[in-house]
């Protein structure tokens, strides 16, 4: 069996477990990731700051600005997806989308005061986010033994996440430096987006994981079964055929459909404390660097005990997180439990659905798949902070933190009984080449 | 582990490459910081010109923010230049009877800004911390009560969505309300509670107790008339930002939103509180600030880095005050 899932017919039995080391590519995804989410977290922690301060838009303005890249962002995904899969182009199309958004930071330069070029060079930086993801993360899939998917990804958001810790960190100290000049803040990001597609482009390896020699591109002609892409049948939708991928698609959606998403429970928590305002901006930061410390381990224990379970815990502990803002308690439990606990949720369910998922994508179809599950969350997350802003509007925060909790526990209920018992398919995908 | 790539190099040359690149986009990126800092002087110092005070100033002499200094000017026909600029570095400022109001930022982690009270000689007489940009400012005519809105940009963190934070401070009992968002408000008749509620542009009448300001919530605006002694607010009509009531209490000017584009969205409205009549006023470009009654028929306003000011009543057309100024004030 391991042999099979492995797509190994020379690999060893899998070793003793524990001391292995995370794959070259997954590292290497990770460094992209780190430096890339450095070059795009420093530009959003002042993107805001500079329109208003810097150019003296209205905020209506700049909200109008964002509203126009943000829809489209959905459909891109997919279709990034879908065209890395086609002769497995994962890496040509991650590197487009990184170079774009690397690209988008030299356009902010270049619009000065316009409000059309800043409106292009947002929907640029997020049109190129939208490509890349789903690339990237089939790599990581690719170039993973199928039985550590969980560390792998859990490798590869904690180096993600400390990137985006540490651009809003970059981006202020250069403001302090320079007297509050915005335009040095978009060069450096500039450089430091230039630097990770420069990785990108050297230490990603494009083709997938293979035991046969790599293919020539000079020489397309004599071999056409070496490859597996083309034989792989259907669009990105044909991931839909397995009936494992359609209940994961399905409670992904169900569950995200009942998450109402952290900036509420920021909010939330915010009031419970009455916390000055001032320190509003670090309680993300606060889970943020949860999820940094719990992503590896999460991800090593889904390995061990299967993955529907951790994410299934992780939006457990979300769950709690509702309830503990509702519960009578102190004042500093409250603070570091909410946190703590959207720090693990995030940890057990974020890389976690993508090893999950993976597993039962068919060869050369993998990025089509993953994005159309991260797509379906995502919408289902859209349409859950819509509601949830809804029912507090109606009827007040408690009785909408109530029936989100109330949701969330039904659908959990589901997703416990739907998801796929086993990480494998019961028959093991058809590598046909083996 | 099977080390093929598509770019057939060696391990070597990729770190070599790597190493290169790191030097020349570090050394691109250290450069550009260098010139854009050395471009740079920071900021203005806060103390005020000594002889630079409200009650020194002749009556009626406009006072504005100088975009050149960013310190508070005042017109002086007989300066050089027609204005003096003396008074304390501030990005946002109002003055009415013997009290100024001052917002000032200083960058940080996070943005950091203050709201200083200034008596009539311009001095500080109270500080107060709060997180955001500055938006508004408004003292009461009698200088008792003072109202100012930041934008709040933490809320939504690495998301690109403002909320305002609106602060009243009552001068004589020292009680600050350091955001009104709490204040109980019946919208449309009905008690109304949501999370996206955004108060700002708070104008108080002459009695120190009544105000009115915008309130913001599921897309919509609508113009707030609230009573400060019982702590609540009603909104009276839709499509009205940052009111600015006129000083017989009968009129109030404000920012209709006219185009939803980003081009030019608003223009400046005055509304008759007994008639309940509306009527643009001779401006045609799209204001976003919140108006100044300079006198009873005139209303003054930012627009375009320039103080303009336009009759109240629809006819004449716009006059410019002061170029390279914003943030209109007349201290009497």
């Amino acid at each position: 069996m391991y042999l099979a899932t492995t797509g190994r017919r020379d690999a060893p039995p899998t070793p003793s477990r524990g001391r292995r080391r995370v794959p070259g590519t997954v590292l290497a995804l990770g460094a992209v990731s780190l430096v890339t989410d450095i070059s795009s977290e420093m530009v959003t922690a002042v993107l805001p700051l500079y329109l208003v301060v810097g150019l003296g838009l209205s905020p209506l303005q700049f909200g109008l600005l964002d509203g126009l890249s943000t829809g489209a962002t959905a459909l891109v995904r997919i279709l990034g997806g879908a065209t890395a899969d086609r002769g497995g182009r994962h890496k040509q199309v991650g590197g487009l989308g990184y170079a774009l958004s690397a690209c988008s930071r030299l356009g902010l330069l270049l619009a000065g005061g316009s409000a059309a070029g800043i409106a292009g060079a947002i929907a640029a930086d997020r049109l190129g986010k939208g490509v890349r993801t789903a690339p990237r993360d089939a790599l990581i899939t690719l170039h993973s033994p199928p039985e550590e998917l969980g560390r792998a990804f859990g490798t590869h958001r904690a180096m993600d996440t400390t990137g985006a810790l540490l651009g809003p960190l970059a981006a202020f100290a250069l403001l302090w430096a320079t007297a509050e000049a915005y335009e040095a803040v978009f060069a450096v990001s500039f450089c430091v987006g230039a630097f990770g597609v420069l990785l990108w482009v050297l230490c990603v390896p494009g083709r997938r994981r293979s035991p046969k020699p790599p293919l020539r591109p000079a020489s397309p002609g004599p071999r056409p079964g070496a490859e597996a892409a083309p034989r792989a049948r259907g669009g990105v939708f044909s991931a839909l055929r397995s009936p494992a991928y359609r209940r994961i698609l399905l409670c992904a959606a169900l569950l995200g459909a009942t998450t109402v998403g952290d900036a509420f429970l920021y909010l939330l928590l915010q009031q419970r404390l009455e916390l000055d305002a001032t320190w509003f901006p670090f309680l993300p930061l606060g889970a943020a660097g949860v999820y940094l410390l719990l992503a590896v381990p999460a991800g090593r224990l889904a390995d061990r005990i299967g993955r529907r379970r951790p994410f299934l815990y992780g939006h457990g502990a979300l769950l709690l997180a509702y309830g503990l803002l509702l519960a009578p308690v102190t004042d500093v439990l409250l603070l570091g439990g909410v946190l703590v606990l959207i720090g693990i949720f995030y940890a057990a369910t974020d890389g976690v659905l993508m090893a999950l998922t993976g597993p039962f994508l068919t060869e050369g179809r993998q990025a089509g798949g993953l994005a159309l599950v991260q797509t379906a969350q995502a919408l289902a997350r859209l349409g859950a902070a819509v509601a949830f802003g809804a029912v507090w509007t109606a009827s007040g925060p408690r009785t909408a933190l109530v029936a989100a909790g109330l949701a969330l526990a039904a659908a959990l209920c589901c997703a416990a009984g739907f998801l796929p018992a086993s990480d494998r398919p019961a028959e093991p995908t058809p590598l046909r080449e083996d | 582990m099977h080390a093929e790539t598509d770019v057939r190099l060696s391990r070597h040359a990729r770190a070599w490459i790597l190493v290169l690149a790191l030097v020349l986009l570090g050394g691109g990126a250290t450069a550009y910081t260098l010139r854009a800092a050395s471009g740079r002087q920071t900021g203005a110092t806060g103390t005020p010109v000594a002889g630079f005070t409200l009650d020194g100033a002749r009556p009626g002499a406009l006072h504005f923010r100088d975009t050149a200094t960013g310190r508070v000017a005042r017109l002086d026909p007989s300066a050089s230049g027609g204005r003096v600029a003396g008074g304390p570095a501030c990005d946002r400022f109002h003055a009415a009877g013997p009290t100024a109001l001052c917002l000032v930022r200083r960058p940080g982690v996070p943005a950091r800004s203050y709201a200083l009270v200034l008596d009539d000689r311009l001095r500080e007489t109270r500080r107060i911390a709060l997180p955001g940009i500055p938006s508004r400012a408004r003292v009461s005519a009698s200088g008792r009560m003072l109202a100012w809105t930041m934008f709040a940009t933490g809320d939504s963190y690495a998301r690109s969505s403002f909320s305002t934070r609106t602060s009243i401070l009552d001068l004589r009992t020292g009680y600050l309300v350091k955001n009104m968002e709490q204040i109980p408000l019946t919208l449309d008749g009905r008690r109304y509670h949501a999370p996206d509620v955004n108060y700002w542009g708070v104008s108080f009448a002459a009695d120190d107790n009544r105000f009115y300001a915008t309130v913001s919530t599921g897309g919509r605006t609508h113009l707030v008339e609230g009573d400060m002694a019982n702590w609540s607010a009603r909104t009276l009509r839709e499509n009205v930002e940052c009111p600015s009531l006129s000083p017989d209490g009968t009129r109030l000017a404000f920012k209709k939103r006219v185009s939803e584009g980003p081009r030019e969205p608003w223009r400046l409205y005055v509304y008759d509180l007994r008639s309940g009549r509306e009527h643009p006023v001779a401006e045609r470009r799209g204001i976003d600030d919140q108006a100044l009654w300079t006198d009873p028929g005139t209303l003054a306003y930012g627009y375009g880095g320039a103080v303009w000011s336009v009759p109240a009543d629809g006819t004449g057309e716009p006059r410019r005050l002061a170029r390279g100024a914003s943030s209109p004030a007349l201290p009497r």
